[in-house]
């Protein structure tokens, strides 16, 4: 392995994630193709900070911050928190290790179980990972339960008492139960209501100061991961097409796709509606399918700069500045 | 406003009031709600889930499920037709011909089992009268219009063989068929990606630029209603709490409600180093509908109300050109 930059303190580090579905078929004597849903992904997550991954559906980002947690089979590659390799663990040891990374779902109301009450909910992982003593535990959810926001008569509730942003707060505390220092967020906001989601975002950013998580945060929403995520990873098509830190990757944007997806988003800030529309690069068609990948970059299809190598050959994913990857042949 | 040309409005909106009964009581879905709509504008209408943005849409359809629900009150005017006092049929008419609607989810709004040719040819039949063959070679063109590749091949398939956007295209191709003069879309690209988004909001600009088709759109998102709407109608609890022309709306918003909706959204900043302070948040949630006071609905979340607001709903107020709210504060600060 290369040498890394001695002052980065790496909390979970992805090497050449590949999740693919399918490849067998339940009618015998039969293969089915292959979803190549997660293709050669290698990222780096900072200790205490929010790396978030964004790119449209379909792109591979939550199938890899499921593989990140272990919750999709890995077909190859390497998932590693500090030195635990977490790809490699197995039956109890895998089941131990799941105390140190948990997950908020995307849906609020599905992600709850209709039948236990809000308190059970979040005291369920104390019990299951053996969080302090029994008799603390009561005290644990309160204090959980305070931390997030929801008073502590709300413990008695069952899900469908609560809004969708409370839900949101159970699921939270659910995450936090087990003091992990790995959080993978996967769309905690996009099925809130707008007003909703400044509540959540605010509260987000709150725990992790307070308790120093790392956030693995899938978005597809630009706005929120600009404000939320210290770096972000563009994806297209199970591949990152460009990494970068905040700063250089919303004022350098490099690839054509990235540079697409910033422009494509509709601003509220008046007086730029002409001029955001004119300089608008517009993408024709959807993305391909993930069963029949193009055999050059993934995106020259859709892409308005291709030239004849794009469709030859696959970019690779190269270092342009500090911190800024691009995998693009025009760069 | 006296500097506005003195223009009929195409679609006019009056004291429209809508009730559902529930469990709870009688829900006032609508309450008194007016909007114009003239010919050619985009008119947006936003507000966070349950404030009766589609209720609004689907009453002016007259599409209202009717029990639980009742218009009980108001007017729908399309051309100088009431719409609220025409006899099902004659509605049966409008729909789709005159005034038609494109829906959030286009996966369940579309039938599985029909292709997407016979579904906009379906809508020409009924209301222009055409033979079914005509009707297929008019359906192919309107597909080719929405900028569908190979219209011919796709007009052949179901469904569940076309991507979201296609399929958004295709919902857009059934409203525009027969010419309508109003369409009115209910969050027609919040099930899509961005990119996709983008365009079919440069199809509906078109559309709205080169058809003169007037749009109605509804939406959660003040970045779509600044791409897309010429004036904005903000709605909380069932009313109209502001109105007004995109420009003032976004840039000096009078009502605490659109200050909140459009603050607490973060929006992609040019400068992206500078420090990111916490976002503005709307505390609490929409109230339910059957427990209304008799107050302003968004005092017990605003964090600038006073005593009468609790008590008092305040009327709709004009506070410039064409632009109206209705909040206390308004009163309070021009009587001070």
């Amino acid at each position: 392995m290369t040498a890394e930059i001695p002052d980065r303190d790496l909390l979970l580090r992805i090497e050449d994630l590949k999740v693919h579905f399918g490849g067998k078929s339940w009618i015998p004597g039969r293969v089915s193709k292959t979803v190549h849903a997660v293709d050669g992904v290698s990222l780096e997550v900072e200790r205490g900070k929010t790396f978030g991954i964004v790119g449209e559906s379909g792109s591979g980002k939550t199938t890899t911050a499921l593989a990140a947690v272990r919750l999709v089979p890995i077909t190859a590659g390497r998932v590693f928190l500090d030195d635990t390799e977490v790809s490699a663990l197995t039956g109890e040891a895998l089941r131990l290790a799941r105390k140190r990374f948990q997950i908020v779902f995307q849906d609020p109301f599905s992600s709850l179980n209709p039948r236990v009450r809000a308190g059970q909910i979040v005291r369920e992982p104390l019990d299951l990972m053996e969080v302090g003593a029994e008799a603390e535990r009561d005290g644990l959810v309160q204090a959980l339960f305070a931390q997030v926001g929801l008073r502590p008569e709300q413990q008695a509730l069952f899900p469908h008492q609560f809004s969708g942003g409370q839900r949101q707060r159970i699921g939270l505390a659910r995450a936090i139960a087990t003091r992990p220092e790995l959080v993978v967020c996967d769309e905690p906001v996009s099925a809130l209501d707008v007003a909703i989601q400044a509540q959540i975002l605010n509260l987000m950013r709150r725990l992790q100061e307070e308790l120093g998580l790392t956030y693995l945060f899938i978005s597809h929403d630009l706005g929120v991961v600009q404000y939320i995520c210290d770096e972000i990873a563009v994806m297209y098509l199970g591949q990152i097409v460009e990494q970068a830190d905040r700063v250089s990757l919303f004022v350098r944007p490099q690839h054509p796709y990235t540079k697409a997806l910033l422009s494509a988003v509709p601003s509220a800030r008046a007086g730029k509606r002409a001029a955001n529309r004119a300089n608008r690069i517009r993408l024709e068609g959807d993305p391909p399918s993930p069963i029949d990948l193009p055999k050059g970059c993934r995106f020259a299809g859709r892409c308005p700069l291709a030239e004849a190598r794009c469709h030859e050959t696959p970019p690779e994913l190269r270092l342009i500045e500090t911190g800024h990857k691009v995998a693009c042949h025009l760069v | 406003m006296s500097d506005m040309p003195p223009q009929e409005p195409l679609l006019q909106v009056t004291d429209l009031c809508v009730e559902f009964e529930t469990r709870d009581g009688t829900a006032k879905v609508l309450d008194e709600v007016s909007l114009e709509l003239r010919a050619g504008e985009t008119l947006g209408i936003v507000g966070e889930s349950g404030c009766g943005k589609s209720m609004t849409a689907l009453s002016i359809m007259r599409l209202i499920p009717s029990p639980p629900g009742e218009i009980t009150a108001g007017q729908v005017r399309l051309s100088g037709t009431d719409l609220l006092s025409l006899d099902e049929r004659r509605m049966r008419d409008i729909r789709g011909k005159d005034i038609s609607m494109i829906f959030q989810e286009p996966m369940t709004s579309l039938n599985p089992v029909f292709t997407v040719g016979e579904q906009i040819a379906e809508s020409l039949r009924l209301h222009e009268g055409i033979s079914e063959k005509d009707a297929a070679k008019r359906a192919v063109g309107i597909l080719k219009s929405v900028g569908i590749p190979e219209p011919e091949a796709r007009a052949e398939s179901y469904p569940h063989q076309l991507s979201g956007g296609m399929r958004q295209r295709v919902m857009v191709a059934i409203a525009l068929a027969c010419g309508p003069k109003v369409i009115i879309a209910d969050e027609p690209t919040t099930a899509l990606d961005v990119t996709v988004q983008a365009q079919i909001f440069d199809l509906l600009r078109d559309l709205n630029q080169h058809l003169r088709t007037a749009i109605i759109l509804i939406t959660h998102d003040m970045g779509a209603i600044a791409e897309m709407t010429d004036r904005v109608t903000v709605m909380y609890a069932g009313r109209v709490v502001e109105e007004g022309p995109v420009e003032a709306i976004l840039e000096a918003p009078r009502h605490p409600y659109t200050q909140g909706l459009i603050a607490c959204v973060p929006q992609l900043d040019p400068n992206p180093g500078r420090e990111r302070p916490p976002l503005e948040e709307i505390p609490g949630v929409v109230p339910a509908m059957t427990r209304l006071g008799s107050g302003c609905a968004f005092a017990p979340r605003c964090k600038h109300a006073f005593a009468r607001c609790h008590d008092e709903r305040p009327e709709r107020l004009p506070v410039g050109s064409g632009h109206s709210a209705a909040c206390w504060l308004l009163v309070e600060d021009g009587a001070s």
